[in-house]
């Protein structure tokens, strides 16, 4: 039946196409599809790259193809009767109005056909939601707006970082007009690496709101819920890039945070986490390390770029009801202690998220570049070492 | 509506009945069903037209790829803004007024039980749709959490989230009353002779979604409250940094939500199977099936809503239950779907616009329902939960479901309500209009959907940038459509223009309410009426 299925999809599909190129011809963009990702026009689910999505996709035309055939049956009859028995034609309408047998008969028949559709169903949810044995375990957590990623069990242990949506695009998105490119909104600066082939268990939380990490060629959508974990897995039977996007409404910046899962042969993910550890190793930072301006100006203007313009802009302006750092009380005080705390703890109940998660340089910088940008010109200096002290 | 205006130009027509008050005191003193019906359809139509106006700004901004007419903040706002405002401003309200008008009628009673428990459940509307409405206009802007108010981003909404709180727990409120009024009038003031197994369809299908908007309206007011005693109050339901549970508010939000999904369809069952028979000219087929199908929906409504939460991480029992429990609700629509094509069967149709809009309803909202069995499907829904597919499937059944009803309704019974015939070229013209811009703009939907966009998304990928154009072109003129219907079809209806209604306009029509002249007069049985055995005709 799985064959069958196949190819009446295979061929549907290929009408769909050939008319749906037809309607879309004049509208066309320059782009092109997307492997991994979306297809121009896509009429169906993703190509799948695991097991469970080969399935989902397999019980979707399942589905589409019993509901098609009742739904052209049904209303056969319908339009039938429509066009026959219609008073210009003569009809003189009948008196029936009940028949015990026919009415048991429609009960009986969709019981069975609904009990047809949920037995295969089932299979899946059994083998959907089974995460034991997994060979690698990494956290995803959300935030507004990026992903955290903390490999925590498996080859690549210790391994963690954001991945965030390249800048250009959230800027040519609010420009208006953005370029033609095929990965529009979906390229992250660090994606997620995991290997071929290995069963990889997602634990999701959040770190403010409720977030939903999706991949669809994985067959995957799983919540993250600030407070609580959730977990999910996937097997890639293929080496390649898969994107995904945030999927449940989680504020203003729901659009722009999304997943971006690279899988690797078994050599090439080794040689990446050696790659990654060396880095991470290299890249710790001595919080006591005293900065000179200049330097911790152009560290901030990177921080600052990648997580705080979304919303307070490159301009530090601000939108709407989103603060200005330009010539803010806060930001210009005296007292530095007053925006760490902001940049440690939140404020506006989360409308500002706590960025404690940002390692001690970053929130240095980043402080000490709105503190001397724009129209700012205090001239004062946070060094690392005064997160240190703010965090106790 | 001009049913009693007329009574200005004719004062000495109803001389017997007209001791109602004049001018605005008739309207915000009203406790006549009728005049309240009015009220309460005029108020919808309005609230739709505002919902759709924001509907039309999401469209135009989905457009095109890139942020060109509203910020995201703002396009949040439109989304959780036109579902607050289509469900709790259009939808529901629009069918009390059905039900003011037409429950009394088709009963034989004079009028509601309690009228002026009536009067006060509309006019408790007015400022409740004012504070959501003028939310916009908070500092902060309006609620941009969504309709369904997902914690804990609520919490971290401005002020207009609480003035979206207070004036959902005034719709409620006022939802309750005219429940109970509903109730009361059908179980206590049907005429002699009017047994519930002989009452139309419309007042069953009411008195069932009655009973379910009593029992969850408080669930959703539980919820809200909990929502803002945990924003000013200290409090942590939901919040998990007190150690509240997010999904404990979904799952109390979908407990009153599933059921209003029902809410906002079985009326609409209940004028499609008065039109149906009415325009085939045959009775009803299988009236007491009708009757247990509705009920089994109403039923099974209660034990389904966590197939809206299947991807906030179930355990497997879970996801099967509420898997299995979802699909079987396919059946009793199934019944009535395969009873309205047995009603049409060796029948002697003729395609007035109520019919065109009954056979429309069946066939689009079918299609909303298969969609709906695909999505209860827990594994193909982990792949379509969020995603536009879900925003197709919920518009087919909403609007090509419950609206079209409404229309249906309207041509039917309009010419009761104002005693003038609609032009039926013009109702034509409203028919296929919206039937095609419908799909034009929702069909593709199913697509964007299957290809993963998600929903609520400001901008998206540009290899969903054709679909989302021909939705958009196609909003844009569902829209018009609408304007058309009020400007061509209602206003003139209004000013009493157009051809005269005779008492029964349409040949096949059955019922108390074409026992009584057209336009409806002010006061109807005022004492019981007598009624022949099957209880549709008034005897002596």
């Amino acid at each position: 039946m799985m064959n069958s299925i196949d190819a009446l999809r295979r061929r549907a599909l290929r009408a769909g196409l050939a008319l749906s190129m037809l309607a879309a011809t004049p509208l066309t963009w320059a782009v092109n599809d997307l492997p991994g990702g979306p297809a121009v026009n896509q009429l169906d689910l993703h190509p799948a790259v695991t097991s469970i999505a080969a399935e989902q996709q397999w019980l979707h035309w399942f589905m589409l193809i019993i509901c098609t055939v009742i739904f052209i049956a049904v209303f056969g009859v319908m339009f039938y009767s429509v066009f026959k028995h219609r008073k210009s034609k003569g009809a003189k309408p009948a008196n029936f109005h009940e028949s015990t047998t026919v009415e048991i008969v429609w009960t009986i028949v969709p019981f069975l056909i609904v009990i047809a559709m949920a037995l295969p169903a089932t299979k899946v949810v059994v083998a959907m939601k089974d995460t034991t044995n997994a060979d690698l375990t990494i956290k995803a957590t959300g935030y507004q707006w990026k992903w955290g990623y903390d490999y925590l069990k498996g080859e690549g242990e210790g391994i963690a970082f954001l991945s965030t949506l390249d800048n250009t695009h959230r800027l040519a998105s609010d420009s208006g007009k953005p370029a033609p490119m095929d990965d529009y909104l979906l390229k992250v600066d660090n994606p997620l690496v995991v290997p071929v082939d290995k069963k990889v268990r997602i634990i999701t939380t959040a770190n403010d709101v409720i977030h939903a990490w999706m991949v669809p060629s994985l067959g995957v959508k799983q919540d993250a819920i600030p407070g609580f974990v959730r977990d999910t897995w996937f097997r890639a039977q293929k080496t390649g890039d898969y994107y995904g996007q945030c999927a449940e409404l989680c504020g203003k910046e729901h659009a722009y945070m999304p997943i971006h899962v690279k899988v690797l042969s078994q050599e090439d993910y080794a040689a990446w986490v050696a790659d990654k550890q060396k880095a991470l190793a290299a890249k710790a930072e001595d919080p006591s390390k005293v900065w000179a301006l200049p330097e911790l100006l152009a560290k901030g203007e990177q921080v600052y770029a990648a997580n705080c313009a979304a919303c307070h802009q490159a301009n530090g302006k601000g939108m709407g009801p989103i603060k200005p750092l330009d010539a803010s009380a806060v930001v210009l005080d005296a007292d530095k202690a007053k925006q760490i705390a902001i940049l440690l703890n939140g404020a506006a109940n989360g409308a500002m998220p706590a960025w404690k998660q940002l390692s001690d340089t970053d929130i240095a910088a980043v402080i000490t570049y709105t503190k001397n940008s724009w129209s700012n010109t205090t001239g004062q200096i946070v060094q690392p070492a005064d997160i240190v002290a703010a965090r106790q | 509506m001009s049913a009693v205006l007329d009574q200005h130009g004719h004062a000495g027509d109803h001389a017997h009945d007209d001791h109602h008050p004049h001018g605005w005191r008739r309207w915000l003193f009203a406790t006549n069903h009728k005049d309240i019906g009015t009220l309460y359809l005029l108020f919808s139509l309005t609230m739709l037209m505002i919902g759709g106006i924001l509907a039309l700004g999401i469209r135009a901004e989905l457009f095109q790829p890139g942020l060109q007419v509203v910020n995201p903040e703002l396009f949040n706002q439109l989304t959780t803004m036109h579902g607050l405002i289509m469900v709790f401003g259009a939808i529901m309200p629009a069918f009390v007024g059905f039900a003011n008008w037409m429950v009394p009628l088709q009963i034989g009673a004079a009028d509601m039980a309690f009228a002026r428990m009536n009067n006060f459940s509309f006019w408790l509307l007015i400022p409740a749709a004012l504070m959501l409405v003028g939310s916009f206009f908070m500092p902060g802007g309006a609620p941009a959490a969504g309709w369904t108010l997902y914690a804990p981003l609520t919490l971290q909404m401005g002020p207009s989230m609480d003035a979206g709180i207070f004036a959902m727990h005034i719709m409620g409120a006022s939802s309750i009353m005219g429940s109970i009024n509903i109730i009361v009038t059908i179980l206590n003031m049907r005429a002699p002779g009017m047994t519930l197994m002989k009452m139309p369809l419309f007042c069953w299908t009411w008195l069932i979604t009655a009973y379910l908007l009593i029992a969850v309206m408080p669930v959703l007011a539980g919820a809200i409250t909990m929502t803002l005693t945990d924003r000013h109050f200290g409090t942590h339901f939901f919040n998990p940094a007190g150690g509240g549970d997010p999904v404990m508010y979904q799952h109390i939000f979908w407990f009153f939500g599933h059921p209003e999904v029902y809410i906002m369809i079985l009326p609409a069952f209940g004028i499609v199977s008065a039109i149906i028979p009415a325009f085939a000219r045959k009775p009803l087929f299988g009236y007491t099936s009708m009757v247990y199908a509705t009920s089994s929906i109403a039923i099974l409504s209660f034990i389904v809503w966590a197939h809206h939460m299947f991807t906030t991480g179930m355990p497997v029992t879970g996801q099967l239950f509420f898997m299995y429990a979802t699909m079987l609700i396919a059946i009793p629509t199934g019944v009535k779907v395969f009873n309205w094509i047995a009603t049409m069967w060796k029948g002697s149709m003729t395609f007035e616009t109520p019919m065109l809009f009954a056979v429309g309803f069946i066939f689009v909202f079918t299609m909303g329902g298969f969609t709906g069995l695909i999505l209860a499907v827990a594994p193909v829904d982990i792949q379509l939960q969020d995603t536009y597919y879900v925003v197709a499937h919920f518009h087919y059944v909403l609007v090509a479901g419950s609206l079209y009803a409404m229309f249906a309704g309207y041509y039917y019974w309009s010419p009761k309500w104002t005693g003038v015939m609609y032009s039926e070229t013009r109702g034509k013209i409203h028919f296929w209009g919206s039937l095609i811009f419908f799909n034009v703009t929702f069909f593709p939907m199913h697509f964007l959907g299957l290809a993963g966009m998600p929903r609520r998304y400001a901008d998206y990928p540009m290899q969903f940038a054709d679909f989302n154009m021909l939705a958009s072109i196609g909003a844009f003129g569902f829209g018009l459509m609408q304007v058309y219907f009020i400007v061509f079809i209602v206003i003139p209806a209004m000013m009493g223009k157009g051809e005269k209604a005779t008492q029964k306009p349409w040949e096949g029509a059955e019922g108390l309410e074409w026992e009584v002249p057209s336009p409806a007069p002010f006061h109807t049985f005022e004492t019981p009426p007598k009624l022949n055995a099957t209880a549709t005709k008034i005897v002596g």
